[in-house]
């Protein structure tokens, strides 16, 4: 798609969304902060009714600023609880936006979900309990910068809209903007979207549309049909037409997409401008799509919208990267450790870093004010040493065992099936840990992650399920990877180890040049940086038997050492387990 | 609230799902329900459903925590030591909402502040006190905070509410039945509270056509104007409540043999479950199902329909495994019952 057609859907989906935010759900959108950015959000303040707040959502916000508590300083003054509302609940009847969406802590986003579903605030904290309307849409800034980089599932599931900015250059962008369509929009915001009721076809379509398109949530296809109706309602038409639905699919439906409706269309638009070849006969399954023109028209609005890197996604996956069906969260352990979860209260001065936790402490003193008010006047709430209450934090100082396994031609030919079947056996030994894996692989010219630390084994298992091997092996590349992951484990506030799995046949250098002593010389300075960096790390050697310059990797590297005797995995879970204890 | 409610009779199949809560709601101690699965299969929606099918109780007037009048033994301090006859009113049962962020000061219950500003001692119940009697429904289960976990956990196996702070010491009944719902893919629930709830459900999207088709259109139908969808749905709904009240009416006297028994221990032993607790619940929901469907006797076909859903969870687990272990239960339960 070009970049002035992304910016044109993009458009639309915001005119679509500004008219009906908290029934939309929200738009994600993927664009580095720019000047394109800046218009679509300026464009957004524009489409929105005179005086509908607009929040921005920071990453970190703490439970009190995002679903509200008490107001301490109002509280103080009144003498009674004084209750401040959170920024969702500020947000009612307007937009939320989310910055940096895609480092969103987990637990932040599970919350936003829960208000995005339920449209209210149920807020239980501080003593205060109460519900609070909270009907708004969310703008979800995505920065990520490749596809592990992204916004929870369980938040993108519930945005209608999935807009792709980074294509749209300046000179795409249409500076006129788009038409106020008038008192249709307060029509909508007012909840009387009065479009003839379904009779049976636009749901049917959607849904074939989407289950062609592998889209398993069955939010996409009610969002698919509420973008319809609200686009029908907008042209001032009393009920959906095909084109609203041909809309509403390549807005809706288009970027969730998993696979292309069928084989025969298995080839990415090669130009943009044209709607796709229609000479495909049956290019769906007879059983699961309804033999239907609207289904097509559905359809064909959607291939003509598929994202052009989806055939190299799809390539990715085919070559062996199995069913990861979601990428891991680089949020979930950025989330920050470094001050750890709070787990209640003690007496104790807020010195030291400490923190007071006003509330509690309020309530400690609260007791004794009739004894302390001495001079009955005074009226002055009495709080005193004693009556100090901190923070408790637990921090959870959890380990990150980073496996860089060796996937080249001489490692596969090997023993490439054990070293998975040893990496297993040690998820399973993390899952009991409750540790978090993070895996890369190395092979040819470089390393890749093929997951980032999650503490989902089972994505671990099963990218690791599809890793293919072959080509040469680009030891030092493979160490250096694993290092900077390992650091970048350190920095969230994580324990990280790293095992090494290579028969370390180490045979083309950095530069892509082969030769071994080179390979070799640049391995052990790469180890030696382990060795710098003081982590903790175990090679296992998977060569046939013991490899002389596996050894001295695993000294320079500071390492423990552990041949793989053959069938005998559980030896090797023993050793990480007694190298993440060191 | 004002915004009606999704009708429990007009949710398209999950029909597990649907089971375990009618289950849950008939023999209250089965021992909570776990509902984990993928997005967008409506697991919040049958939770909120269950509580608008539930028919009202009994209970003391102006209790906090709702005592049942018929069960003294139950009754909170301030019921057992109130003198004089107490009126009994109708309360809808409650199935409470623990949100994410609660602090613990409001699921536990504290100090009333406003009251403790003027100089007097208060309990203020939290939700467990809420919960007394009804649902305690936490959707994202699994990232709920450690120290709220344990703390619930503790709870709902004492079945009472102690709380120790702030120069308060107050104990109250808590007997709730735990829904929990989450999706396995926010990460894993710690197997210590896995084991806590008494039947757990896998739920997934319907991959078939006409049941997406038939979720969609009744939907978008509810969200257009759910208070004539709600009416168009009475007769249905009102059809599963009477299920419900006529199936606890008959629970006592569904009648459990021998036979019945031993087959639920075969079946635990084929399957390797540990502990005892797993042929009693699988007994207890076997019952439930009998009752629900009218029938005198526990039999195989209750007890084949409640395995997987009973056993599932208890199984040794693996990780790794990605076979869903009800699949497990399922062989086995074929191949003692017979396909």
């Amino acid at each position: 798609m070009s970049g002035a057609a992304a910016w044109a859907d993009a458009v639309q989906a915001l005119a679509l969304f500004a008219a009906d935010p908290a029934g939309l759900g929200g738009v994600a959108v993927r664009a580095g902060a720019g000047p394109v950015r800046d218009r679509f959000l300026a464009l957004l303040q524009a489409l929105l009714p005179e005086g509908a707040p607009v929040r921005r959502l920071p990453l970190y916000a703490a439970d009190d600023r995002l679903l509200g508590g008490l107001d301490l300083a109002a509280t103080l003054q009144a003498g009674r609880p004084v209750a401040q509302k959170g920024l969702l609940a500020e947000a009612d009847g307007g937009v939320v936006v989310l910055a940096m969406a895609e480092r969103i802590e987990p637990g932040t986003a599970a919350r936003l979900c829960a208000v995005l579903d339920e449209r209210v605030v149920t807020l239980q904290r501080d003593g205060l309990s109460g519900v609070l309307p909270a009907r708004f849409g969310v703008v979800a800034l995505d920065e990520g910068a490749d596809d592990d980089e992204k916004p929870p599932a369980s938040l993108m599931d519930r945005l209608a809209f999935h807009v792709d900015l980074t294509g749209v250059a300046l000179r795409d962008v249409d500076p006129s903007g788009v038409t106020d369509p008038g008192p249709a929009v307060a029509a909508v915001r007012a909840g009387v979207v009065d479009v003839a009721a379904d009779d049976g076809s636009a749901a049917e379509a959607l849904c074939g549309a989407a289950l062609a398109l592998g889209i398993d949530s069955l939010r996409a296809p009610l969002f698919a049909l509420r973008a319809a109706q609200v686009a029908a309602w907008l042209d001032g038409r009393g009920a959906v037409d095909a084109d609203d639905l041909g809309l509403a699919a390549r807005l809706v439906l288009a970027p969730r997409a998993t696979r292309f409706p069928a084989p025969e269309d298995a080839e990415p638009p090669a130009d943009p401008e044209p709607p796709p070849p229609q000479e495909d006969e049956s290019p769906l399954d007879p059983e699961t799509i309804p033999d239907q023109p609207l289904a097509d028209v559905v359809l064909d609005a959607v291939k003509a919208a598929l994202p052009a890197d989806l055939l190299a996604r799809l390539a990715e996956a085919a070559g062996g990267r199995g069913q990861v069906r979601t990428p891991g969260r680089a949020g979930q352990a950025k989330a920050s450790v470094k001050r750890g979860r709070p787990i209640g209260t003690r007496q104790g001065e807020p010195k030291g870093g400490a923190r007071l936790h006003l509330l509690e402490t309020l309530k400690a003193a609260a007791p004794w004010q009739m004894l302390r008010r001495r001079a009955p006047a005074s009226g002055r709430f009495e709080v005193r040493r004693d009556d100090f209450r901190i923070i408790r934090f637990k921090q959870r100082i959890g380990t990150t065992t980073v496996f860089a396994v060796d996937a080249s031609g001489s490692a596969a030919m090997h023993r490439l099936g054990e070293a998975k079947g040893a990496v297993e056996l040690l998820l399973a030994d993390c899952y009991v840990r409750r540790d978090q894996v993070a895996l890369l692989a190395f092979r040819g010219q470089g390393a890749t992650v093929l997951l980032p630390p999650t503490a989902s084994l089972l994505r671990a298992k099963r990218s690791l399920a599809g890793l293919p091997g072959g080509g040469p092996t680009p030891l030092a590349a493979g160490i250096e990877a694993a290092l900077a992951l390992a650091i970048s484990v350190r920095r969230t506030g994580r324990t990280p180890v790293i095992t090494l799995l290579t028969d370390a046949r180490a045979n083309i250098a950095r530069d892509g040049s082969g030769g071994r002593p080179r390979a070799e010389a640049e391995a052990l300075e790469a180890a030696r940086g382990v060795r710098a960096a003081g982590l903790a790390a175990l090679l296992v050697d998977t060569s046939p038997r013991p490899n002389p310059f596996a050894r001295r990797l695993a000294d320079e590297m500071g390492a423990r050492y552990v041949p793989l005797p053959y069938a005998d995995a559980s030896a090797l879970s023993r050793a990480v387990r007694a190298a993440a204890a060191a | 609230m004002a915004r009606p409610v999704f009708p429990f009779a007009a949710i398209v199949g999950q029909e597990d799902m649907k089971l375990a809560m009618l289950v849950a709601a008939v023999d209250r101690g089965i021992g909570g329900v776990l509902v984990f699965g993928d997005r967008g299969t409506g697991k919040s929606t049958t939770v909120r459903a269950l509580a608008a099918l539930l028919p009202p109780m009994k209970a003391i007037e102006g209790c906090r925590y709702h005592c049942d009048p018929a069960l003294p033994d139950t009754w909170c301090m301030d019921c057992v030591a109130a003198t004089g006859k107490r009126k009994t009113v109708m309360v809808p049962v409650p199935v409470v909402d623990l949100p994410l962020g609660a602090t613990e000061d409001r699921v536990v219950g504290a100090l009333d502040l406003e009251r403790a500003l003027t100089g007097s001692k208060v309990f203020e119940p939290g939700l467990l006190a809420r919960a007394n009697r009804g649902f305690l429904y936490i959707d994202e289960v699994n990232l709920l905070e450690d120290h709220l976990v344990d703390l619930l956990l503790d709870v709902a196996a004492s079945g009472e509410n102690v709380v120790e702070r702030e120069g308060l010491s107050v104990r109250h009944p808590a007997r709730f039945v735990l829904i929990g719902s989450g999706n396995p893919e926010e990460g894993e629930l710690r197997p210590q509270l896995i084991d806590r709830f008494g039947v757990s459900v896998d739920v997934r999207t319907p991959g078939d056509l006409p049941t997406r088709i038939d979720v969609i259109r009744r939907r978008d139908t509810f969200e257009r104007d759910p208070v004539a969808f709600v009416e168009t749905w009475k007769k249905a709904q009102d059809k599963v409540r009477r299920r419900v009240i006529d199936a606890r009416g008959r629970l006592a006297s569904v009648e459990v043999a021998d036979s019945a028994l031993e087959r639920a221990a075969r079946l635990c032993m084929a399957l390797g479950t540990d502990g005892l607790r797993g042929e009693l619940t699988l007994i207890r929901a076997a019952r439930a199902v009998a009752a629900l469907d009218g029938d005198k006797a526990v039999g195989d076909a209750h007890l084949r329909r409640v395995a997987p859903m009973v056993l599932g969870h208890r199984l040794r687990r693996n990780p790794l495994d990605e076979a869903v272990a009800s699949t497990r239960v399922t062989r086995a339960v074929e191949e003692l019952f017979g396909a």
